[in-house]
């Protein structure tokens, strides 16, 4: 039981050699506090304090930013340690595959949840301490950090896949961005293509909202705006979420991690090193 | 054709029967079958790509073969069990390169379950001074060692080491060798694949040799030989008349003053007798049984004509 932890206590120690911890969370800092003071303008006119708009605009940032990070680290978990010829080695140890990818998911995730908590936090704090925060606020970035930490593990979990689909780190790289342009970029399109298409009809109205919420990116989106009535003002992003019930966005997103977890480790159980 | 010398009755370490391996369409493991038994030192010889990898992977479990039963103490391969009383060494041993020696270690002693004195092995392979360096900055030997000091933890009842003495300069290559014998005078039993014939030749208790996934030899150094019928050479020099001696013996001059002859293993001591009968015409002999080179050349290019 002690051998995820080992594993996860050494790819901890990895990204903090290489500088990813830092970098990932110094990227988040940056982007979230930029976000926070070019948006603080719409304050006054929308009645919200400026917390609720800061929380609203880092919603958008980390639906593209999330995924990007995540699957940053771990593109490389299965694939690289094959190139680099590691692999049959770490294997021919008693810890499982699963157990070898549970490690890797436990640090990747912490190194993940370190960069959300410092970036969507201080740029919080800086919020709050500008333009005033409120109980309803504050429970928004809690939210926000916590539906992040989740987007980003299931893009860790999808990282996992493809590294352990591709026959080298290189290959991983490229199919990792794929993911990343038809989940955050390309599916909401077809949606959308499709919702003008349907002008109104059948499946604007009853299938789309389920459509998108199978996304986990954008299921990430639904639940952090049907979840605070000001991001949503704020976001201008209501319908959708509406008619949907409030089980969806959540579901969605907490299943997908195990989702993509299973998937990965069925990859990386045919992996012959 | 397996020569369990004076273990039979115990049972062996690792049990490879009729083991059968497909790439795609082409087979890389022919119905190879090879036992190993505690305390002894097998050498698999072969060229690149004649499945001595393949194989040793598939006694880890780390690829699925096609046909055939692997046994490692009575567990099938890959299981926890086997796994726990395998130790590996892979060719070309590589590591994460922002990790130190000691926390590499560290880490594999605590996935082996194991508790083991680090710095002792670390030590005893040579790499006290380095074991709290990164190991992207240790040389392609060092990084060798490191895989070797894992082969150490814990007390593996088996061991795979694929290539060992690669990147290892000649005093390293003594003491890995040192290494390989106090593992099985504790009983592991020691698989070595390897080209260095000529260290393999006086280091190990049996070799095997694979062609083409077939395992085509496998016995002790003498026993090969016997097998394999090659000559053994004899040079005599002559104190005056080398011609005569040639004349007398059959055997061909190779300068001035010395004959070399060629005899089969049945008729050494008859032409040795011969040779002792002329007295002084002959200043000094020489003797050379086969090599494991000439033994491997005729092993592993057989049936190629």
């Amino acid at each position: 039981m002690t051998r995820f932890l080992a594993i996860a206590q050494c790819e901890m120690r990895i990204l903090r050699r290489n500088r990813w911890l830092f970098m990932a969370t110094l990227i988040m800092v940056l982007f979230a506090l930029a976000l926070t003071f070019a948006g603080s303008a719409p304050t006054g006119s929308l009645g919200v304090d400026m917390l609720t708009v800061s929380v609203a605009s880092m919603t958008t940032l980390s639906v593209y930013l999330a995924p990007l990070l995540a699957l940053m680290i771990s593109f490389d978990a299965v694939a690289g340690e094959a190139e680099r010829g590691s692999l049959g080695l770490l294997l021919s140890y008693p810890a499982g595959r699963g157990e070898v990818l549970l490690g890797k998911f436990a640090a990747h995730l912490a190194a993940l949840s370190i960069a959300m908590v410092v970036g969507f936090g201080s740029a919080g704090a800086v919020a709050a301490w500008f333009g005033g925060a409120g109980s309803e606020s504050l429970l928004a970035l809690a939210r926000l950090i916590a539906t992040s930490v989740l987007l980003g593990a299931v893009f860790l979990t999808l990282g996992y896949l493809v590294s352990a689909l591709s026959k080298s780190s290189t290959a991983a790289a490229g199919m990792s961005a794929g993911l990343w342009l038809i989940f955050v970029v390309l599916y909401d399109l077809g949606l959308l293509g499709a919702v003008v298409m349907d002008s109104g009809g059948w499946f604007t109205q009853t299938l789309f909202p389920w459509l998108m919420v199978a996304n986990p990116a954008d299921a990430f989106r639904v639940w952090n705006i049907a979840g605070s009535e000001g991001v949503a003002l704020s976001s201008g992003m209501v319908g959708a979420a509406r008619a949907l019930p409030a089980w969806a966005a959540p579901l969605s997103l907490l299943i997908w991690p195990f989702l993509g977890f299973v998937a990965a480790r069925g990859a990386f159980r045919r992996v012959e090193p | 054709m397996d020569k369990g010398n004076a273990r039979v009755g115990s049972d062996p370490v690792l049990s490879i029967r009729g083991l059968n391996k497909f790439r795609g369409k082409v087979q890389v493991l022919h119905g190879v079958d090879l036992d190993l038994y505690a305390g002894e030192r097998v050498a698999l010889l072969g060229h690149n790509g004649a499945g001595k990898s393949t194989m040793i992977k598939a006694v880890l479990g780390l690829i699925k073969a096609e046909g055939g039963e692997i046994s490692i103490c009575g567990s099938k391969p890959g299981s926890a069990k086997a796994r726990a009383a395998t130790a590996f060494l892979p060719e070309a041993v590589s590591f994460h390169p922002a990790v130190t020696g000691r926390e590499q270690l560290t880490l594999f002693a605590r996935l082996a379950g194991v508790k083991a004195d680090i710095v002792g092995l670390l030590e005893r392979v040579g790499l006290g001074e380095a074991l709290d360096r990164r190991i992207g900055t240790y040389s392609k030997g060092m990084r060798q060692r490191l895989g070797l000091a894992q082969v150490l933890l814990g007390k593996p009842k088996l061991a795979l080491l694929d290539e060992p003495t690669s990147g290892l300069d000649p005093i390293s290559r003594q003491d890995l060798y040192a290494i390989i014998d106090e593992l099985a005078a504790q009983g592991t039993a020691v698989l070595i694949a390897s080209h260095a014939l000529t260290e393999v030749e006086a280091r190990t208790d049996r070799i095997a040799i694979m062609r083409k996934g077939v395992l085509v030899a496998n016995d002790s150094l003498q026993g090969l030989s016997a097998q394999a019928g090659l000559p053994t050479r004899v040079r005599i020099r002559a104190s005056e008349d080398a011609a005569a001696i040639a004349a007398r013996t059959g055997g061909r001059r190779i300068n001035g003053a010395s004959v070399e002859i060629e005899i089969q293993a049945a008729d050494k001591m008859a032409t040795l007798r011969e040779i002792a009968a002329m007295g002084d015409a002959v200043a000094d002999l020489e003797i050379t049984p086969p090599r494991l080179e000439d033994l491997y050349r005729h092993y592993a290019k057989e049936g190629l004509q």
